[in-house]
């Protein structure tokens, strides 16, 4: 009874820990610059396919690859930051949101034409597949590489939020943009920063999320709908927020199915659902 | 045409006047009967979308409420229609009435929700109620015969005459004659004081109590009447194609007529219309020659619109005429 | 100079109303844009490497397709196709098909019409009688599973099983046919899950079936993304299929799975209707052929379903001399019986569906690689639930 509960929480928690990766990017971002960005899974995207392009057609380790999906995913977001969406940082939701989804639209084609519409396959390295033993319980040993990956990243994020001069600029600029002008403090450039920074963190959980769920192009929409439970769940501007959510969301998905399968997918909608009513802010959210 | 110094009164009044294009434009809808008598299906097919996104319209473009589920009526209303003739009761007159009902009483129980939240919250609340009910389509296999779609819809001649015929001159007819009339009542119901309120409601709907006027009571109405007219064209395309599918509830339907109301431009009537003759005539014309690069052409078209015409093509063309006509008014 | 060029356009004047009376249009429709699209792509190959074998003139005339793009699952938009096909681009026959909701919808127009439409992948059993100018080139879900439920309990030696399937329509078409073939046969299923359709997490589901700990487990996915997942999610709860069986419907061990799991695919059994690593000379040349044409990809079911679906639409057509009504063709498609690359196929004189031979696949190590290998085969298998309707009627 124990095993299987403690192995379902786990998984539940590691599948909850790349739900936070891909999503707290964008949690950040709404919050600072209420700024909707929907093409942020595209980045995702982006990030696995760079890591399938290198892995397979150059043969690089898994690892050497990582680095570059958050490079290429950051770098591509600052161009698309300068370029289109910093026209829109006044206009209204509903405007960003169409220019985000026709952004993703975009990306989604490029990606079925450059790359077919195929599944892309993957061979991990021998040390991350199958399981790992530990006090008799049987842990999936890439998803306790996730797990890893997403505690130091929370941990960096953190570091940087409280300890660094940027991470003050930040959270200033989350908690009230226009005083933070007024006292001189480059909001615009901290949000480019910022901006890039979640778009490279999203990337790099595109290229960890091929191993557990797969990459083609639909993945840019297929994945915007958790991230977007997540994010309105946990509360913009909070990376706790993010964290909280995606553990829960994380936890109850793969919980519900194992105990009560029938529910299957209702039941993350419905705890969004009631979540959202209860706190329409988000668990952790400002407004 | 400066109406500053007119009251509320005349102004409504000067706005429900029918305009000389108004009249081009449904005298142009009859054209398919003679010209392309080919593509009547399609035709009609273009007439439930356009209504369809008419119903988005009264609540995204009027009353400010950006909801990502509102495939669920659509989809409640055809499953309506469906279901009944299914099982024995196929008139389409009162199938369609069927509908309607079933949308709106959903879209009143829903309001009730609806009318609490705004923004971000407002958005996922509304795509998760109709993700669930997606959901639970999907597994009463039983009655809405799930994956495979409903099956044994077959829908009688209309008024016991009109048989739905392998051309589609029926279906086009029938569709045409339904979008007009409901577009004349969505027209009066604009065109009036509760029409002018909701445009209040949607720019800032915490003043709009001190002004007297109940903005969530308004919110709940427009959001079931529009709930009701979605229910008729799902109702409508259940009829005329006699099948009925998970898609037509899906997320797909509900985003496709997001971007057709916005490439026609919210807050018109017309922009619906016009949205989704361009979007549906440019998906046939992909459909045949290079399908893959339909999201390709309508994402780019997309970011083209929000970045240079917010208003859509119809607040384009308002802008170009209003800047002609002031140029010969001073000229 | 001049009686040369009035030559010329009295040729052309005689020529092109003739080369049009001679043609015959044939109409595909099929998921080109969307997530199915890459479904479309291996079909649209095979049909074109068949017309580059066999030429585009059959019976004197000449063969040309119209496609039109569904987009997906839209049975309206498959329906509002199929009518303009025959309407406006004035089809002679109707092919492609490859989503169950899109071919059902089609039905009614080819009955209406009278048009002869072959079902080239489609597998749920009812496809066929919604028209009876349909004739089907692909495999029906009951036909695949109830032949491994029923192979597994005797051949296969399995006593005790776990299902675990998607939750639609064509998962609980496969689980009911699956379990019905089982326990006829004498077996016993011990428990049974049914997964989210979109579902991006199976290890919930996974823990389940070990619970259980039954000697085998049936597993049903659609393709895509989720057979790589499943086998990835029973590989790290530490499921062996060389000491667990595994059984599927084809997709369970896809490329995607022999390429993401390597050695630890080996063991997995599923049961096809084509396995491209056959070794008879009509299937070498097919794949060598179809290995050309498409850049590199292998045949799978639907190329080969499109590729005989072809190949019936050619024969059917040469045995009318020509003739494009409903009625004739049909008639000759009826018993129609050939060698394919997937081995011998019949098309079912009473039910126009397909009858052919059901080949039991295992993942072996074959030069270093892993491999489905057929290792056992049923013969002359027909669509059980058509046969079961025949019979209460």
């Amino acid at each position: 009874m124990i095993g299987p509960m403690i192995g379902v929480l786990f998984d539940g928690f590691a599948y909850g820990m790349l739900l936070f990766l891909l999503s707290v990017g964008l949690s950040v971002t709404l919050g600072m610059m209420n700024f909707v960005n929907l093409a942020h899974c595209a980045f995702a995207m982006l990030g696995g396919y760079v890591t399938v392009t290198l892995m397979n057609s150059f043969n690089w380790p898994f690892f050497a690859t990582l680095p570059f999906a958050f490079l290429a995913a950051a770098l591509v977001s600052i161009v698309f930051e300068r370029l289109l969406y910093r026209r829109l940082y006044g206009a209204s939701d509903l405007d960003q949101v169409l220019l985000t989804i026709g952004l993703a639209f975009v990306a989604v084609a490029v990606a079925a034409y450059v790359y077919g519409t195929i599944q892309q396959p993957v061979t991990m390295p021998g040390y991350l597949r199958g399981s790992v033993t530990i006090f008799g319980l049987t842990f999936g040993a890439y998803r306790l590489f996730l797990v890893g990956i997403a505690l130091v990243v929370t941990l960096l994020l953190v570091g940087m939020l409280e300890y660094t001069r940027f991470g003050a600029t930040v959270r200033a600029a989350v908690d009230n943009q226009r005083m933070a002008r007024g006292l001189g403090i480059n909001v615009d450039g901290a949000f480019a920063l910022t901006f890039a920074l979640g778009s490279g963190l999203a990337g790099l959980g595109g290229a960890l999320a091929i191993e557990i769920v797969g990459l083609d192009p639909s993945f840019a929409f297929t994945y915007l709908i958790y991230v977007l439970i997540v994010v309105s769940v946990g509360g913009l501007g909070s990376i706790g927020g993010s964290f909280a959510a995606a553990t829960l969301i994380g936890i109850s998905d793969v919980a519900g199915k194992y105990y009560v399968p029938h529910l299957g997918a209702f039941l993350i909608y419905l705890v969004m659902v009631v979540l959202l009513m209860w706190r329409p802010a988000g668990l952790f959210g400002k407004r | 045409m400066s109406v500053a110094l007119d009251t509320p009164h005349t102004y409504l009044e000067s706005q429900a006047r029918w305009h000389p294009a108004e009249g081009v434009f449904w005298l142009a809808t009859l054209l398919p009967f003679w010209l392309f008598p080919d593509y009547l299906v399609l035709a009609s097919q273009i007439a439930i979308t356009a209504l369809f996104a008419l119903s988005l319209d009264l609540i995204l473009g009027y009353a400010g409420i950006v909801s990502l589920g509102h495939a669920a009526f659509f989809g409640l209303g055809a499953y309506a229609a469906g279901i009944v003739s299914k099982y024995g009761w196929g008139e389409p007159i009162t199938g369609l009435i069927l509908g309607a009902i079933v949308a709106g009483i959903v879209g009143y129980i829903s309001s009730v929700v609806v009318a609490r939240f705004r923004h971000l919250a407002l958005i996922m609340i509304t795509l998760g109620m109709g993700l669930l009910l997606h959901e639970a389509a999907n597994s009463m296999g039983w009655l809405t015969g799930g994956a495979d779609g409903l099956q044994g819809v077959k829908i009688w001649p209309i008024f016991n005459t009109f048989r739905f015929d392998l051309y589609g001159y029926t279906a086009y007819t029938y569709s045409l004659i339904v979008l007009f009339l409901v577009f004349l009542v969505a027209r009066r119901l604009t065109n009036s004081p509760f029409g002018l309120s909701l445009r209040g409601i949607r720019e800032n709907s915490v003043r709009m109590p001190a002004v007297g006027a109940p903005s969530r009571a308004h919110i709940r109405k427009i959001y079931t009447i529009a709930a009701v007219m979605a229910g008729i064209a799902g109702a409508l395309l259940a009829q005329t194609t006699e099948t009925v599918s998970l898609e037509a509830l899906g997320f797909q339907r509900s985003a496709d007529v997001l971007v057709i109301l916005i490439l026609g431009g919210t807050g018109r009537l017309y922009g619906g219309l016009v949205g989704a003759v361009i979007f549906m005539i440019a998906r046939d014309q992909f459909s045949g020659s290079t399908p893959q690069f339909w999201y390709f052409w309508i994402g780019a078209l997309l970011i083209l619109v929000v970045m240079f015409l917010p208003n859509g093509i119809l607040g384009g063309i308002a802008k170009l005429t209003a800047s002609w006509r002031e140029r010969r008014g001073r000229a | 100079m001049r009686k040369a060029l009035l030559g010329t356009l009295l040729a052309t004047l005689f020529a092109v109303p003739a080369g049009a009376q001679q043609t015959v249009k044939i109409g595909l429709i099929m998921p080109y844009s969307g997530q199915f699209a890459d479904t479309a792509t291996q079909m649209d190959n095979a049909i074109k490497l068949y017309v580059k074998e066999h030429g585009d003139t059959v019976a004197g005339k000449k063969i040309e397709f119209i496609r039109k793009d569904t987009g997906g699952i839209a049975p309206d938009v498959a329906k509002r196709l199929a009518q303009e096909l025959v309407v406006r681009d004035k089809v002679d026959i109707i092919g492609g098909l490859i989503l169950t909701p899109n071919a059902l919808a089609v039905g009614d127009i080819s009955a209406e019409a009278k048009k002869f439409t072959v079902i080239m992948n489609a597998a749920t059993s009812i496809i066929t009688t919604k028209s009876p100018y349909m004739a089907r080139t692909s495999v029906t879900t009951p036909m695949l599973n109830q032949t491994l439920g029923t192979w597994a309990a005797t051949k296969g030696g399995v006593k005790k099983v776990y299902t675990m399937v998607s939750d639609y329509g064509p998962g609980h078409d496969a689980e009911g046919a699956f379990h019905l073939g089982f326990k006829e046969a004498g077996g016993e299923v011990v428990g049974s899950v049914r997964f989210p359709v979109a579902n991006p997490d199976f290890s919930a589901f996974v823990q389940r079936a070990k619970d259980s700990n039954a000697e085998a487990i049936y597993v049903w996915i659609p393709g895509g993304a989720q057979p790589a997942a499943i086998a990835k999610a029973l590989f790290e709860r530490g499921i062996d299929p060389k000491k667990t069986k595994i059984l599927g419907q084809d997709v369970v061990a896809d490329d995607s799975v022999l390429k993401g799991l390597g050695e630890q695919s080996v063991g997995l059994i599923t049961v096809t209707n084509y396995d491209y690593n056959r070794k008879t000379p009509l299937n070498q040349k097919f794949l060598a052929g179809f290995r050309e044409i498409s850049g590199g990809r292998n045949p799978d079911i639907f190329a080969i379903g499109g590729y005989d679906g072809m190949h019936l639409i050619y024969e059917s057509l040469k045995k009318t001399a020509g003739k494009t009504d409903g009625d004739s063709l049909i008639e000759a498609a009826k018993g129609m019986k050939w060698e394919s690359p997937r081995g011998p196929m019949m098309i079912d004189p009473e039910t126009r569906d397909v009858v052919e031979d059901m080949y039991i696949l295992r993942v072996e190590m074959v030069e270093g690689k892993p491999q489905n290998v057929e290792f056992d085969k049923v013969k002359d298998v027909k669509d059980p639930v058509k046969a079961r309707m025949k019979k209460q009627n």
